[in-house]
Order: structure tokens, then C-alpha cells, then sequence
């Protein structure tokens, strides 16, 4: 819809990918840095949204389908309690990651990245779909 | 930021207060990167400032751009509100001065982490070690809220696109995205 604006079109192009492996960076190293699963989650959906604001929604669409979008919202959060479950039956407590592996540090360091990959993926889904949503209510109104 | 706070409340249109929104958001990250407090910074922005001011406009575009005619100012709620915001600010003078070490925060479980933090946990950041160690059930509470935020909006306007067409109930957007 915006056939002027190739400037925004190439400068955005040139951005999205930059911002996601970003958001990856911000994910990952969060540990050893400032950073963590909110906002790696917050940093990719907005990439996802600058993407469905210059290149139109139904082109994002097509990139994350509704059902796409709901799964990722469920599954960060279904891997963080999942995370906490395993402890529980590796005969800890309920989020307790010392019996994930042998060495207590180790331990921690994965059930740290993995719940943080939780919320990420679950920060991002609830973005990307309320973003999807808002848009999508428009539309039926503009139907109207 | 005392400037955008004013000129938010006195403006009308809302496309400008929305993004004096975002303004006073990004203000506020300087202000916690001067605290040094990093990672609240890096939320802020991301989150105040960036993603809410896409979801505002959002719900600007599903509503109106204007404000309603404001009423003329009534004198019992404006006197609560005038003893309330005193009674805030004469509390204010009570807390610790910022840095100051023998503030009680800086007593409780604070010296523990930063103590115990790198041999029990291991990651350097411990702000990641509290939020995801030590208080997991917080944050594993704090994603539900998300989750829930999420699912809520569906339930409330995401059903519109298969043809049944409930009534617009608008007032209500502005809060569950705030609670996002």
C-alpha cells in the first residue's frame, strides 16, 4: 500500500533482519548481559510489526498465520512450566533447576535459558497476535 | 519528563498524547540508565516506548482521535486528589536518600544475591539470576499475565473476523493492552 515510500521499503528491509538477530542476542546473552526473555520477545515482534506496517499486514500474514502466532504464545509458556514439571520429577522442586544436570551451575544455566526461551516465545507470540488482532478488528469494521 | 506529563494531560488530540506517551517512556529509560538500573532501561524502552505506542495507535484507529469535551473542574474529587498527591509527596521525604547504603533495600535479601548469586547460580548478570532463579515463580506469574493479556484480547475483539460481529465494547481495549 505504499508504493511511494520506498525509502521506508529499503531502509526497513535493511533493519528487520538486523533487529531480529538482535533480539537473538538480547535472548541468549541475556546472562551475561542486560537483556532477557521479555525483551529479546518485545525486540522480535517489533521487527515482525515494522515488517507488517511497511509491507502491508497481509504479506505478514502470510509470514505468521494466526495459528502460528497462538502456538508460540501457549508453547513459551507450556516450556516454562514444563521446565519446572521435569525438575519436579527429577525429584526437586517445582522450578528448582539443580536436577536438570550433575554439575549445580550447569544446572542452573540451563533451566535459566531455557524458561527465558519461554518467555521470550511467549512475550513475542502475545505481541505479534494482539498486534494481528488489532488489525484485523479494523478490518471488520471497515467492512462494515 | 514533568513537561510531557503536563502537556498529556492538557492535550486533546490523542494521536499527540499518544506519542507524548511514548516521549515520557523513552525519558523515563534514560532516567533508569543514569540509575544504572540496565535491564528495567531496556524494557522500558522497548516495551513503554515502542510497543504500547504501536498498540495505542492501534486502538486509536479502532476508536477516535479525540478526546471528549473535558467538564469543568469539581471541587470534592479535585480536593482528594490534591490531599492524596500531598500525603505522597510528605511520604516521600521519609524514604532513604538514593544510594544510600544504609537504605533498607539495600538489607534485606539484596547482599545475599549479590554474595551467593555467581557460586549458587552462575550467570555475571544477577539481575537474570533473580528474575529467573531465585523469584522463577514471579516470572512464571508474570508470562501468565502476558499470556492471559493475550488470550483476553482475543476473546474480546479476535472473534469479530469469522463474520459474528459482537458489539464494539471499545472502552475496554485501552486496559488489557496496558496490562500487556
Amino acid at each position: 500500500m505504499l508504493n511511494r515510500a520506498s525509502i521506508l521499503r529499503v531502509v526497513s528491509k535493511l533493519l528487520i533482519p538486523p533487529i531480529m538477530v538482535f533480539a537473538l542476542y538480547v535472548q541468549f546473552h541475556g546472562d551475561f548481559g542486560p537483556g532477557g526473555g521479555f525483551q529479546a520477545g518485545v525486540i522480535f515482534a517489533a521487527a515482525f510489526i515494522l515488517y507488517a506496517l511497511i509491507f502491508g499486514v497481509d504479506n505478514a500474514r502470510k509470514v505468521a498465520p494466526a495459528w502460528l502466532t497462538r502456538t508460540l504464545l501457549a508453547s513459551g509458556l507450556l516450556l516454562y512450566t514444563g521446565v519446572g514439571v521435569v525438575a519436579m520429577m527429577l525429584g526437586g522442586d517445582f522450578l528448582d533447576y539443580s536436577m536438570l544436570a550433575t554439575d549445580q551451575k550447569s544446572a542452573q544455566h540451563l533451566g535459566i535459558t531455557l524458561i527465558e526461551l519461554g518467555v521470550g516465545t511467549t512475550v513475542s507470540g502475545a505481541m505479534i497476535t494482539i498486534f494481528l488482532i488489532f488489525d484485523g478488528r479494523l478490518r471488520a469494521e471497515k467492512d462494515d | 519528563m514533568a513537561v510531557t506529563a503536563f502537556s498529556l494531560v492538557r492535550i486533546h488530540n490523542l494521536f499527540a498524547a499518544v506519542m507524548m506517551l511514548g516521549i515520557y517512556s523513552l525519558l523515563a529509560a534514560v532516567l533508569y540508565v543514569v540509575m544504572d538500573a540496565v535491564d528495567v532501561a531496556f524494557t522500558e524502552a522497548a516495551v513503554g516506548a515502542g510497543i504500547s505506542t504501536v498498540l495505542m495507535l492501534g486502538t486509536l484507529a479502532l476508536t477516535t482521535r479525540m478526546d471528549k469535551e473535558a467538564k469543568p473542574l469539581v471541587p470534592v474529587p479535585l480536593a482528594i486528589v490534591t490531599a492524596t498527591g500531598a500525603l505522597l509527596i510528605y511520604a516521600t521525604l521519609d524514604m532513604p536518600h538514593y544510594g544510600d547504603p544504609g537504605a533498607p533495600i539495600h538489607h534485606h535479601v539484596g547482599p545475599y544475591y549479590i554474595e551467593k548469586s555467581a557460586s549458587e547460580v552462575g550467570p555475571p548478570n544477577i539481575v537474570t539470576s533473580v528474575l529467573a532463579s531465585y523469584r522463577g515463580y514471579d516470572t512464571l506469574g508474570e508470562v501468565t499475565v502476558v499470556f492471559t493479556a493475550a488470550v483476553g484480547v482475543m476473546a474480546l475483539i479476535g472473534r469479530s473476523r469469522r463474520r459474528k460481529k459482537p458489539d464494539p465494547k471499545s472502552e475496554n481495549h485501552g486496559r488489557k493492552e496496558q496490562q500487556a
